[in-house]
């Protein structure tokens, strides 16, 4: 297993919120409202939401650059379809965190479950702790870096973009990868099919690098194995015993 | 004496027919496809719909009024076919003039042309289209008044921006051509900007997923319906769409998940390239998926608070009554549309002369009436091509033109049986104006034989 507590040079503590919005006493459909228009509309926007108890749904379909604080534990498709806004959990995400993002950074300083980062097409996702199965599943695009471990599948027929696991990656990595490219610092327990190692180039490196950096990670690049395309399955072919 | 005649010698003359005999099991259609898959070592891959013999909505009659109903005067009275699809959950239900929809077919299936055309069709019947797997273009968006936005397995191309653009979203779990299938686009058909819109290399074989990357199963449906809810701010109704198979427990499953509108696709449906093997081997005819459907909001008590759309081979007029009848809302058509706009046609329009296509047919082994070719990219008529030359053979002008005025007529066939019903609204035909004319219609529609109060299945018998 990787390790779950953040890794050093992770971003530093919040700044006090301008505005806090209390869960229990708002409920989603209210909290969600908010960060859609009143939140947009402030001068320096930065919401912090109390006591989130694991709710379902917390500050999706942001559209805006504002700063959230999820003070505590989120449920399925935190930060779901994020646009521009930073987003930041503070405990551990349920399945789907950051789905289909565009822009924008979503962090989670605990771990998340299930397909984290599904079909991102944009932004930064990192996870600091460990990610379960299928995360990055279908991802188009941004990076998503993961501090420990992900699951079995993850990174499942992901088109474009790139997701770094500092830990060890599960059976079936990038199974049935088109154009996206992984990086993984531990083990491989077994490449899905058509993924495989590949060299490190100097652009891979000097790219991780600043990937790292970026997601608050001081290893250095030349510790990762990379994962790409075989691309052998991009074309029906009745020899190469494929499966459709 | 005379001598009598020595009959001829027959040894050499045939008097029998000579006989030419087909196997059942093994005729032709199945000699050709164990040829090919010796030959090619793949399945067929092909577009349209179930091409084998099915009970249909033609297997049911309706029982117009005489005596013992009146019926209403064509023309001078009026039927009402405006449709509001939902009103369950969301603050703008849509509200269409017509219950005949246009179903989901994707940019990168249909040219751009097709899908323009589509959108101005619609628009000027008061109709709404659907996006499909790859999308929606800014194209579409213009041209259709009222867009269904579909979320599917793939997510290709998904993006808030049109999430929040649309003015409905369709969460897209099955389809009737391929229920537990996902969707695939050859490489032919992967041009330059499809390839773009769904992040993927040009003219590579595309194989889109068949689950839905961040849900699995009825619970997790329930968050996933949330979070679109939230993302668009309760605003536009979410649709579900089930290809027909366990019906009954589909729609439940849906309904209680949260969808405002569940969209059950038979048998029939069409795809633009999908397994010979799923179109002809999967699922349910939609005559029998209506009334299960029907019958899983009954018993849920829904119905009125989530609607019902049926498609999956709805061609007519008199389909869409007989669906509204059994217990839909809406229906929504693919394949017609297509059709409408050209598909197997023999010849294009261009400047108001009809050009001749026989040879393009014959070039993909197939002739007008008989195209199935979707999945290449080398459509004769220009609809589901992503080739330059050939889309330019449906101008946008042309199609919707004819779309708009199919779907007219659908609607006034629609009207037209509804008031010799009795009705003044087209959602006022029941289960009681129809007859099936055969026993499997009676069973799948729960309407009796015709001439006998016989519905196999009730009663013990
Ligand atoms: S004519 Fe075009 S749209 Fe119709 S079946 Fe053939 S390829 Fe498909």
């Amino acid at each position: 297993m990787g390790r779950v507590t953040p890794a050093s040079g992770s971003v530093a503590a919040p700044s006090a919120p301008a505005v806090t919005l209390d869960f229990p006493a708002l409920g989603v459909r209210k909290i969600n409202a908010y960060l859609h228009a009143e939140a947009t509309r402030a001068d320096h926007p930065r919401v912090a939401i109390a006591n989130p108890g694991g709710a379902h749904n917390l500050a999706v379909g942001l559209n805006a650059p504002i700063d959230v604080e999820i003070m505590g534990h989120a449920g399925y498709y935190a930060a779901g379809m994020n646009k521009l806004a930073s987003v930041t959990v503070h405990g551990n995400v349920e399945r789907g965190v950051a789905e289909n993002m565009m822009s924008g950074t979503v962090r989670v300083k605990g771990n998340a479950s299930e397909a984290a980062g599904a079909s991102m097409r944009g932004g930064l996702l990192v996870i600091e702790g460990n990610a379960s199965g299928r995360c990055a599943i279908s991802l188009k695009g941004g990076d998503v870096v993961v501090g420990g471990d992900v699951g079995h599948l993850s990174a499942f027929m992901a088109q474009a973009g790139r997701l770094v696991v500092c830990g060890s990656a599960g059976p079936g990595l990038g199974d049935s990868l088109y154009e996206a490219v992984l990086y993984v610092r531990g083990e491989l327990h077994g490449l899905g099919a058509d993924a495989r190692e590949e060299p490190l180039t100097a652009d891979d490196v000097a790219s991780l690098t600043a990937l790292l950096a970026k997601a608050g990670f001081g290893h250095s690049p030349r510790e990762f194995k990379k994962v790409a395309s075989g691309r052998t399955l991009y074309h029906w072919n009745s020899d190469a015993h494929q499966e459709y | 004496m005379g001598s009598t005649p020595t009959p001829p010698h027959d040894d050499h003359v045939r008097l029998s027919l000579p006989v030419v005999e087909e196997g059942f099991s093994f005729n032709r259609h199945v000699m050709a496809y164990v040829h090919q898959a010796a030959e090619r070592g793949l399945y067929d891959i092909r577009g349209l719909g179930a091409k084998r013999k099915l009970p249909t909505f033609d297997d049911l009659s309706f029982l117009t009024a005489s005596a013992s109903r009146y019926p209403l005067e064509g023309y001078r009275e009026k039927c009402a076919s405006k449709t509001v699809l939902g009103t369950r959950f969301a603050k703008k239900p849509i509200e269409l003039e017509t219950p005949i929809t246009v179903a989901g077919m994707s940019f990168g299936a249909l040219s751009a042309n097709a899908k323009e055309a589509i959108g101005r069709a619609a628009s000027a019947v008061g109709t709404s289209t659907t996006t499909g797997d790859g999308g929606m273009t800014p194209e579409e968006r213009q041209s259709s008044k009222t867009l269904v936005y579909q979320c599917l397995p793939s997510r290709y191309g998904f993006d808030p921006d049109d999430l929040r653009k649309a003015n409905a979203i369709e969460v897209v779990i099955g389809q009737g051509a391929k229920p537990g299938g996902g969707g695939m686009l050859l490489g032919q058909k992967i041009s330059a900007r499809v390839a773009v819109m769904r992040t993927l290399p040009e003219g590579i074989d595309q194989r889109s997923a068949c689950r839905h990357p961040d849900w699995t199963g009825p619970d997790d449906l329930t968050i996933k319906i949330e979070e679109l809810r939230e993302i668009t701010d309760w605003q536009v109704p979410i649709y579900v769409k089930v290809g027909a198979t366990r019906v009954k427990d589909d729609v439940k499953l849906a309904v209680k998940a949260g969808a405002d509108v569940v969209v059950v696709d038979g048998m029939q449906g069409g795809t633009a390239a999908t397994q010979q093997v799923f179109i002809e081997h999967t699922g349910i005819p939609t005559l029998a998926a209506v009334r299960l459907a029907a019958e899983a909001l009954e018993e849920l008590d829904m119905v009125g608070q989530v609607q019902l759309i049926i498609s999956g081979g709805v061609r007519t007029g008199a389909d869409a009554a007989k669906a509204l009848a059994l217990g839909a809302d809406a229906v929504a058509v693919g394949q017609g549309v297509l059709m409408a706009l050209g598909c197997n046609r023999p010849a294009y329009l261009r400047d108001g002369h009809a050009v001749d296509v026989a040879a393009d047919y014959a070039a993909l082994g197939t002739a007008a009436g008989y195209c199935h070719h979707c999945h290449t990219s080398k459509c004769p008529v220009g609809v589901t091509t992503q080739d330059p030359i050939l889309e330019t053979r449906l101008t946008p002008d042309v199609g919707a033109r004819w779309l708009k005025n199919y779907l007219q007529v659908m609607t006034m066939e629609l009207t037209t049986l509804a008031r010799a019903c009795g009705k003044s609204n087209v959602h006022h035909l029941e289960r009681e104006d129809l007859v099936a004319l055969t026993v499997e219609a009676a069973a799948m529609a729960k309407v009796p034989l015709a001439g006998t109060d016989w519905i196999p299945g009730t009663r013990g018998f």
